[in-house]
């Protein structure tokens, strides 16, 4: 299918995009393009004009940065996936970024592109928010958003119409912690029909001293587990007391049904898929 | 290379020459076609099920640059109803312009073609052209079509029905479940599903203003078929005139054996614009307008003995026909579905009634297996609602049940006559091959640990090599089903063949010269396999039923055959020996029992076509045209197993093992048949969890895009064990049954039975609907747990 006419632009700075941005009419952002395109191809999508990523200078790379680690907005997902520096200080966030899609799409698509997009079903939302990430955007000036201010509806995030989306930072994994993503993807497009990552640091003794829980596919937007965080905090991890934290993992989620589930089935493999991800970074934590 | 000169060919598992030009991306397919002058067409179709059809303002499309012409239904003259080839006594055939011209009837009915200088610009223009819409309201769900208040879709067609059909004796049946000892009834769902070829639809329709011919090349299964039905029926243009080209085809599955709107309406355009026209279809048209196949709805009933023998089938069924009736959509759920409901079984009667209805959904037609896959799913799923009913063993009911071994003929009770058969054996092999008691052995003990573990089998059988002219015309069918082969030795003793068979992913190029190389005994390096054109071949019906191999390959063993006969008399004639001392022996004509005394195929081939020193009488040349028309179906069958676990928490199905026994009677190429019985299996598997299409209520539909249809991907699949029995049909002289569809109408039922097996421990024996998606699986199991 061909999308409709429209104009292409591939500035070579976070400046110039920021210019025709902020100049031209009707544009969109292109950054990797495998949400993008396919809306526009099969013309849901009708954009004037393209600014594409692909050539600006300093928005690729993942590099450690004062107990963060900072990802480039434009860096693929398969670099995500393969990074090092990620698999040794944050492994969770390759591991989520290796079950996104397939390989054509993962050496396309984008950390930032996904982040900014905003897809109810992608699987990156539930880790950054499991892990607490930072959003750096940057407009006429710079700023930071919290994770928890950034997923506002179906495709819809805090990002500015007049800002883009630069940089990705969640923290490396303290010591006694443990993370997990897990998905029941979608037969057909492998999006999370719903996907759950779970970060637990455990002290000495077992206890949970902190939780982070991210749900993702079964709402509008991809949200904090606040019920299950609670649940699992200051608690032994046995068995019940995960399945106990899991069971309230739907709760706050604006469940969506549509042909992969109803409300009640996905609600449930929200609590399913919690009380894996969970069990699975509490094993990590202890290892 | 294997050459036949010291072993045969059939039977060896030779490569196929056509697959590096296809995995090199070198085939020559539809698209790729470039030709001066060309234009591109995009269509306009309806975004809703049911909607009168109002004004159309062509005001802005037309200004738009590059456009050509735009056409309407109503500048169709003289152009008529796309024609329904398979009449039923009273079938009610609604008429069906390939563009809609008062009443678009699905989403995606064409009401316009835009034509312009590139495809971009008719995809724009077509954005362009504005139709009043009066929505009406649509009817979508198959048992929801004949019902009260349902919205009319056609005058023609009361009620939405298009067809009552019945087979069987419906007394005998009322008779059997009175005596019965146990009787089971299941409402069953045979769900709707999309042929996803891997190439879209597309044709290039050329008009030659100087000569008055009109050139089609076009992604069909049967281009002799295409043609005929364009030419006589619809544009009534004469057929000499117009030649049907179908060069590569990426795939079929049945849904390219019909004559669509597209490819009519750029044949008839391009005679109004003097230039050639291309369209291809997008995958998004192909999801709304290729047909679709299946769409069932059924009750059965299955009356049975106390020690487990059949007594009675009963089928109701109703069947969704789509918004027209595509090609040989009658034909499907009615004599390709009816007929084959006797199984592999001894049954006392049987009474199938079948109600074809209209919706407002995309044409349903033959795809691959065509009625036969959803007869094997009612009769092996019965079987095994049955088998729990009774607390017998799965395989201990088939066993009861099996017609014993035959070679020449099995009458069933519902019309058809078997050829040959030995279905306990194919079983016994799978059994084997499962290591059944070890397998229900381990199935216990994963049970006893909360596992749910399931073992689920198909014993099928299937109608293939179609078929008979006289008998698929005393049914309806408005053609003969026989197939044409010409063989054309040339002077240096090369070969070319000439088939009407076409290769849409078969390997015919492969297949079919190692049949020649083998029967000729010359290098299949010197035979030329040519198929798909009707400048070339003098007819052909087409591949679609699993009858290439067995039709077209007969009808060239047929042209072999005359070919020595031939050859036999020149070479006498060359050795001063009687033709009937002859004998054609490793590539030589030899006076029989003598090898020195020989001439050689190429030898004796030269001189057809300098015959200086020739059998009086006999004519030049050496090439033999055959007609080949089947007496009878060829019936393939086999075993097939799946083993499957289910995640209680989620109810998602993993499969474990697959485990296949086919018996196609004798093999030419054992690797190709692997691959259409893996390939089939594959589809199979998806229709039983996760292929459906889906219709909201107001036509929409909702599974329109590969990212929302779930097609089988190679990760969701096991490694397949397979093998097989051989049992030759006495039916055509090779002893070969046929093999494209079996994996096909197999699995679906072996994997359906795996999960209702696994979940047997919780008192389940049936899931009335697929796919068996997770949530289905889920809620079943659920239920079950509310019910205890």
């Amino acid at each position: 299918m061909y999308p409709a006419a429209f104009e292409y632009h591939a500035p070579a700075s976070v400046a110039d995009a920021l210019k025709l941005l902020g100049k031209l009419d009707d544009a969109k952002i292109l950054a990797g393009g495998h949400s993008l395109i396919p809306m526009m191809k099969l013309r849901l999508a009708q954009p004037k004009h393209l600014i594409d990523l692909r050539k600006v200078a300093g928005l690729t790379g993942i590099k450690e940065d004062k107990g963060m680690i900072a990802i480039g907005a434009m860096t693929t997902h398969w670099e995500v996936e393969s990074s090092k520096v990620l698999k040794s200080k944050c492994p969770v966030v390759s591991e989520t970024a290796a079950m996104i899609g397939d390989p054509a799409v993962r050496n396309k698509g984008t950390i930032g592109g996904s982040l900014a997009h905003g897809d109810p079903a992608a699987d990156m939302p539930a880790t950054v928010i499991a892990l607490g990430a930072e959003f750096v955007c940057q407009g006429k000036k710079k700023r930071t958003v919290k994770v928890d201010d950034w997923f506002k509806g179906i495709m819809e995030t805090a990002l500015g119409e007049d800002e883009l989306l630069v940089e990705i930072r969640v923290p490396a994994l303290a010591k006694g912690t443990g993370a997990a993503y897990l998905k029941f993807p979608h037969p057909a497009s492998r999006f999370a029909v719903v996907g759950v990552a779970a970060v637990v640091t455990l002290d000495k003794e077992g206890k949970c001293t902190k939780a982070g829980v991210g749900v993702t596919g079964a709402g509008t937007h991809a949200v904090r587990a606040k019920g299950v965080e609670a649940a699992l905090s200051g608690k032994k991890l046995d068995a019940a007391a995960i399945e106990a934290a899991a069971a309230k993992a739907a709760d706050g989620v604006d469940v969506q049904a549509d042909l992969q589930g109803s409300e009640e089935y996905k609600a449930h493999l929200c609590r399913v898929f919690a009380k894996r991800a969970i069990e699975a970074a509490v094993k990590r934590a202890h290892a | 290379m294997a050459t036949a000169t010291d072993t045969r060919l059939l039977g060896k598992s030779i490569k196929r020459r056509e697959d590096p030009r296809f995995i090199t991306g070198r085939g020559s397919y539809t698209d790729d076609l470039k030709l001066p002058g060309m234009t591109y067409a995009a269509f306009v179709r309806s975004p809703h099920a049911h909607a009168k059809i109002g004004k159309i303002d062509l005001t802005q499309a037309k200004a738009h640059p590059g456009v050509v012409a735009i056409f309407t239904g109503k500048d169709l003259t003289g152009v008529n109803s796309l024609p329904c080839g398979w009449l039923l006594p009273e079938l009610k055939v609604p008429p069906h312009p390939p563009l809609a011209v008062d009443t678009a009837r699905y989403v995606g009915d064409p009401v316009a073609v835009v034509i312009a200088e590139t495809q971009d610009a008719a995809l724009d223009a077509a954005e362009k052209v504005k139709v009043d819409w009066n929505v009406r309201p649509a009817v979508t769900a198959t048992a929801k079509a004949a019902e009260k208040g349902a919205s009319q879709i056609h005058e023609v067609a009361p009620a939405n029905v298009a067809f009552k059909w019945q087979i069987g004796d419906a007394a005998a049946v009322d008779a059997a479940f009175k005596t019965a000892a146990v009787t089971v009834k299941k409402h069953i769902v045979n769900q709707r599903l999309v042929a996803n070829a891997m190439e879209p639809r597309a044709c290039v329709a050329r008009f030659d203003a100087a000569t008055g011919d009109l050139t089609l090349w076009v992604t069909s299964q049967n281009p002799h078929v295409h043609r005929l039905l364009m030419t006589a029926f619809v544009l009534g243009i004469p057929e000499h005139k117009v030649r049907v080209i179908a060069p590569d085809v990426g795939g079929g599955f049945g849904s390219k054996i019909f004559l669509y709107n597209e490819e009519t309406v750029c044949s008839w355009a391009t005679r109004q614009i003097k230039r050639p026209i291309r369209w291809t279809s997008t995958r998004r048209e192909a999801f709304q307008t290729d047909a679709h196949g299946r769409d069932h709805v059924t009750d059965a009933e299955l009356a049975l003995s106390r020690d487990g023998k059949i007594l009675g089938l009963r089928v109701k069924t109703i069947a969704n026909l789509g918004a027209y009736l595509s090609t040989f959509a009658p034909a499907v759920p009615t004599y390709l579905y009816g007929t084959l409901l006797n199984g592999v079984y001894e049954m006392g009667a049987i009474h199938c009634d079948v109600t074809g209805v209209f919706t407002n959904t995309t044409p349903v037609d033959a795809y691959r297996g065509a009625g036969r896959p959803e007869a094997a799913y009612l009769v092996e799923r019965m079987i095994e609602v049955a088998a729990v009913a009774l607390k017998m063993d799965v395989a201990e009911i088939r066993k009861k049940n099996f017609i014993p071994k035959f070679e020449h003929g099995y009458q069933t009770k519902v019309a058809l006559t078997y050829d040959s058969g030995n279905y306990a054996a194919a079983f016994d092999k799978l059994l084997g091959m499962l290591d059944y008691r070890k397998i229900r052995e381990e199935q216990a003990a994963a049970r006893k640990q909360g596992k749910l573990i399931g073992v689920g089998f198909s014993t099928y059988i299937e109608a293939c090599s179609i078929a008979p002219s006289k008998v698929v015309g005393s049914l309806g069918a408005q053609a003969g089903l026989y197939e044409s082969g010409i063989v054309r030795v040339h002077p240096t003793g090369k070969i070319t063949v000439f088939t009407g068979s076409h290769s849409h992913g078969q390997g015919h190029e492969t297949t079919f010269s190692q049949l020649v190389a083998d029967e000729l005994g010359v290098p299949m390096e010197d035979v030329e396999i040519v198929h798909g054109d009707t400048g070339a071949i003098a007819f052909g019906m087409g591949t679609y039923g699993s009858r290439s191999a067995s039709v077209g390959g007969t009808a060239i063993h047929m042209s072999i055959h005359k070919i020595k006969e031939k050859g036999k008399k020149i070479a006498a004639h060359l050795l001063e020996a009687s033709p009937g001392d002859m004998e054609y022996v490793n590539g030589q004509f030899q006076v029989k029992g003598f090898p020195g005394k020989a001439v050689p195929f190429g030898q004796v081939a030269l001189t057809a076509y300098v015959p200086h020193n020739y059998p009086e009488g006999l004519e030049p040349g050496l090439e033999e045209t055959s007609f080949y028309d089947p007496s009878n179906f060829c019936f393939p069958f086999g075993a097939h197993a799946c083993v499957v676990e289910v995640d209680r928490d989620t109810g998602h199905v993993k499969l474990l093992r697959y485990v296949a026994v086919d018996d196609v009677g004798n093999v030419i190429n054992p690797m190709i048949v692997d691959g259409m019985v893996h390939g089939g299996i594959a589809q199979g598997v998806g229709q039983a969890l996760w292929e459906g299409a889906v219709y909201e209520d107001d036509g929409q539909l909702v599974t329109g895009t590969m990212m929302d249809y779930a097609l089988p991907k190679a990760d969701m699949l096991p490694m397949y064990e397979t093998e097989r029995t051989v049992t030759p049909t006495p039916v055509n002289p090779l002893g070969i049954k046929g093999a494209g569809e079996t994996g096909t109408i197999a699995a679906t039922p072996a994997v359906v039975n795996a999960v209702v097996d696994a979940l047997r421990p919780l008192g389940v024996d049936h899931i009335e609907t697929m796919p068996l998606t997770p949530e289905r699986v889920w809620k079943t199991i659920k239920a079950a747990k509310a019910g205890r």
